[in-house]
């Protein structure tokens, strides 16, 4: 990722960006795979507030700091798109979740709080990670298929970014109306 | 024990922290990253670096032999993830030492769960290249095609399991 002259200040970034990403998923209660998982029963919504209203943030932010000259937006990483194998694995990682009951992330703050089903998660992730690449000849056709470079939304639609964010914003906004309704019906 | 903090404020918070990581190291936040390079380390100590380097499945992750891992961004990001949520729960009484399962469930089954759980999405995230961190999140805010991709089969997945799964939580 990073030359090794500038690993160690690097290093030290990571891991002060880690501890704040890790102590707000503690204090929205994401360290428990209870509230993570009632969100798939719609009894706790935590996951669809957090994430999306994140994610709206830093969409949001990021298109202004680089319309402000503050951030290039052109130099930020931007994941490649692979159509299938991300389809398939999101669908394997969905699944996953409701069994697991933590994400990758989580189960690190789950183990950390003294959560034993989370020291499981992070070792079932490296056991699953170990079977990906002891088979991954034979799974190398499948992940490396349908590569449509680092793609976006924008690109995809036709559609000026503004526009794009704009109408996710949009959604988000009715997504977080409909989970208050929701909350709201389950504690009268 | 304090009461968890607002959603909707933690997530302005994370997407802050995620800003804040564009623009200090030119990427998003990641998690299922950091697994990999444990396992790829693994691999190596087992069967010898030159060997596990012969897989190009491995050999990113093994830039500097079996303690590559030591020297991975996502690496330290992660353990500052577990260090913030160890730090944040003392400070609000939330430490505990249990496992969370759902009360029909035995620790034994909770576990076992959580093994194959993580090991499907261990496969999974793989596959997408990221997880809820680096794909959902990061690669969603950028408006990734690959990330939306990711988000809405996942949720769809959850959703579609969660009644099959309802013994393990209900």
């Amino acid at each position: 990722m990073t030359g090794s002259d500038s690993a160690i200040p690097s290093l030290a970034i990571a891991f002060a960006l880690g501890g704040v990403f890790g102590w707000l998923l503690e204090r929205a209660g994401l360290g428990s795979a209870r509230t993570l998982v009632g969100q798939f029963y719609l009894a706790n919504l935590t996951v669809l507030q957090v994430l999306f209203s994140a994610l709206v943030t830093a969409m949001l932010g990021a298109f202004w700091l680089d319309r402000a000259g503050l951030l290039e937006l052109g130099t930020v990483y931007v994941p490649e798109t692979f159509a299938v194998p991300q389809a398939i694995g999101g669908l394997l990682f969905g699944g996953g979740l409701l069994l697991a009951g933590l994400c990758p992330g989580t189960s690190c703050v789950a183990a950390a709080t003294g959560r034993r089903d989370g020291l499981a998660v992070m070792a079932g992730l490296v056991i699953g990670i170990l079977v990906f690449n002891s088979a991954f000849d034979s799974l190398e056709r499948v992940y490396a298929s349908t590569p449509l470079g680092t793609r976006t939304l924008p690109d995809l639609l036709h559609l000026p970014s503004g526009v794009v964010i704009a109408l996710v914003a949009g959604a988000a906004v009715l997504l977080f109306a409909a989970a208050e309704r929701q909350m709201g019906r389950r504690q009268s | 024990m304090r009461r968890h903090a607002d959603p909707y404020l933690t997530g302005i918070g994370i997407g802050c922290l995620l800003l804040a990581a564009y623009v200090l190291a030119g990427q998003g936040l990641g998690a299922s990253g950091a697994f990999a390079s444990v396992a790829a380390a693994l691999t190596a100590a087992a069967i010898g670096t030159a060997k596990a380097a012969a897989s190009p499945a491995v050999a990113p992750y093994l830039p500097e032999g079996v303690t590559s891992p030591l020297r991975d961004w996502l690496v330290w990001e992660l353990a500052g993830v577990a260090a913030g949520g160890f730090v944040s729960a003392w400070r609000a009484g939330r430490l505990t030492w249990t496992a969370e399962r759902g009360p029909r469930v035995s620790p034994t089954t909770r576990t076992v769960a959580a093994l194959a759980g993580g090991a499907v999405m261990g496969i999974g995230a793989k596959f997408a290249r990221g997880c809820t961190s680096g794909q959902a999140l990061s690669g969603g805010a950028l408006l990734s095609v690959g990330s939306w991709i990711f988000i809405v089969t996942a949720f769809a997945a959850a959703y579609l399991c969660a009644p099959l799964a309802r013994r393990l939580w209900l």
